[in-house]
């Protein structure tokens, strides 16, 4: 066992038993940090691994929820069925923009520019979907349990908890293997120069493909969680950009292309928002805005000093791989 | 000697500047041939008419019997022909190894196959002892040789070699030129180069072709090449030593 391994074994054990120990407010921050490191993974695959920026992924996560949730809510049909749902709309509108931008040579940020039509025009969409509640939102009736319904994804916050630190590992792990197979090689190589890719013998047009349907279904699960986890969901909310922003911010500052940058970005990030609020309410500084000051401060510390994100840096200290 | 690629009548203009005119060659089976000729001749058009980069406006090309005159870059790597490009094109982040394991992925059905076959090709070209160093920190002499590594790793029956000499210093343009005729001599490798080094040009090629303006003025074997009058008044000059 390698010394990477012990830590992350280590890491799991403590994730594992943190329920137990943890507040209820403890265990929705750790919830929520879970949250985006999987959906931060997931979009890790797009950019990080394959060099293609997508600012919208919120439409995946939006889709995703609302497959699900409109399926639970009509039909009473439960997540463990939704998900599929969720992962065949999203794949579908991921194949689709890929499809248009790759086959059209669309690339860099004409690329991003894109990702933000179709989120933005889908979450106008979604408002005049007067079937999944239009702006209005739409709830899923919220019942207080404290038991495990895991198929429809009903129970306790620990539940929760424990789905999302599952997802999240099953991520990891996916990243992983493919990060050491012909994909992940061939990503890369896309990444870092698309002509000499293509020179190799890559056909560059199929592996981009595959870099967003897998990106695109991983976040459709994410969304899916979204969307039981929560139980309302607005379109003003869930497709809009900001969503997408914060999405990302975790795997650029935890590192991108790594395999650990999404979850330490995610935690250092949501830690950091929590904790300025917290720190600002002692202080009795509560003036509108002075978060996001402070949040803004912080971001621009950690891009000037650490470039390439904390992990690579960490890493070394650590004497571990990516 | 048969010829493994053959070009017939190849013409390609940018915005009515004729880069290449209706150019026709051949180059045989087993040899090393050379396209020289001045700055802008149209060498490097040639070259990514037929790798796949451009669509000829008209002509055809034929590799191996088989047409491949409009076929994308990757499928131009997939029948068979490597090339490296004049201004190097390393994956900057990941590592010499991993670089070279990209190119052999091609024909090698894993990873590990391909790991394996990649450490073979960078001894071969002296880069063994920097397998684990980023392709960013590499010098241009490196850089050079890694470009070679990673076609030489698609397993290319032709390899399409662009100024592989130039910033070289004359003793590391000798080793180059020796790796070059050792893969051709030990594998049949075809090799059709680019070249403004006159030193490595006469030392390796078999055949010349001579470009000019998008024209082919001259070929023939080195030795003929170097006293033909045209060719010395555009391109070598009068007082050419070589």
């Amino acid at each position: 066992m390698t010394r990477a391994h012990a830590l992350l074994a280590t890491l799991l054990a403590l994730l594992v038993a943190f329920p137990a120990a943890a507040s209820p407010y403890a265990l929705s921050v750790a919830t929520l940090i879970l949250f985006f490191a999987f959906a931060g993974q997931a979009w890790n695959v797009m950019m990080g691994f394959a060099g293609q920026l997508s600012l919208g992924h919120s439409l995946y996560v939006g889709v995703g929820a609302y497959a699900a949730a409109g399926l639970y809510f009509h039909f009473g049909i439960g997540a463990w069925a939704g998900v599929f749902l969720a992962i065949a709309a999203c794949v579908l509108l991921g194949a689709a923009i890929g499809f248009l931008a790759f086959r059209f040579g669309i690339s860099g940020v004409y690329f991003a520019l894109l990702t933000i039509a179709f989120a933005e025009f889908t979450r106008i969409g979604f408002d005049h979907i007067q079937w999944l509640g239009g702006p209005g939102g739409l709830f899923i009736k919220v019942e207080h349990r404290t038991g495990w319904d895991l198929l429809n994804l009903r129970g306790a916050p620990a539940m929760f908890y424990y789905v999302m630190l599952g997802l999240t590992c099953a991520a990891f792990a996916l990243c992983a293997w493919l990060l050491r197979s012909r994909a992940g090689y061939y990503w890369q190589a896309i990444r870092e120069n698309e002509e000499a890719a293509q020179a190799l013998g890559i056909n560059t047009f199929r592996w981009k493909m595959l870099a967003v349907v897998i990106s695109s279904a991983m976040t459709a699960v994410a969304g899916v969680f979204f969307a039981f986890y929560y139980n309302n969901l607005f379109p003003e909310q869930i497709f809009h950009i900001s969503r997408s922003i914060e999405i990302i911010l975790g795997p650029i500052i935890g590192g991108l292309g790594t395999l650990f940058g999404p979850i330490l970005g995610a935690a250092v990030l949501t830690i950091l928002a929590d904790g300025i609020t917290e720190l600002l309410a002692a202080l009795g500084w509560e003036f509108p805005g002075v978060k996001q000051v402070f949040y803004g401060l912080v971001l621009l510390i950690v891009v000037m000093f650490l470039p390439h994100g904390i992990w690579p840096t960490l890493a070394r200290k650590l004497g571990v791989g990516k | 000697m048969s010829a493994l690629l053959e070009l017939r009548g190849i013409s390609k203009s940018f915005r009515g500047l004729r880069a290449v005119s209706d150019a026709s060659f051949e180059v045989p089976k087993g040899a090393i041939s050379a396209l020289i000729g001045p700055n802008g001749a149209g060498k490097t058009t040639c070259f990514n008419v037929i790798a796949g980069v451009y669509k000829p406006d008209s002509g055809s090309i034929h590799f191996d019997g088989v047409p491949i005159q409009g076929l994308r870059p990757d499928q131009v790597c997939g029948a068979g022909i490597g090339r490296t490009f004049q201004i190097v094109k390393p994956f900057a982040g990941l590592t010499v190894l991993e670089n070279v394991v990209v190119g052999a992925l091609k024909r090698e059905p894993s990873v590990s196959a391909a790991e394996k076959r990649a450490a073979e090709i960078m001894e071969k070209l002296g880069l063994g002892s920097k397998r684990g160093q980023p392709a960013s920190s590499l010098t241009l002499p490196d850089r050079k040789r890694l470009e070679v590594a990673r076609a030489l790793a698609t397993r290319p029956k032709l390899l399409l070699l662009d100024e592989v000499m130039a910033g070289l210093r004359p003793t590391e343009c000798d080793q180059m030129v020796e790796v070059f005729r050792e893969i051709n001599r030990a594998e049949g490798l075809t090799i059709l180069l680019i070249e403004h080094v006159m030193r490595a040009v006469m030392a390796l090629a078999q055949r010349v072709i001579v470009l000019n303006h998008g024209e082919i003025i001259a070929r023939g074997t080195p030795v003929e090449v170097v006293r033909d009058p045209a060719v010395l008044e555009c391109y070598l000059g009068e007082e050419a030593e070589v």
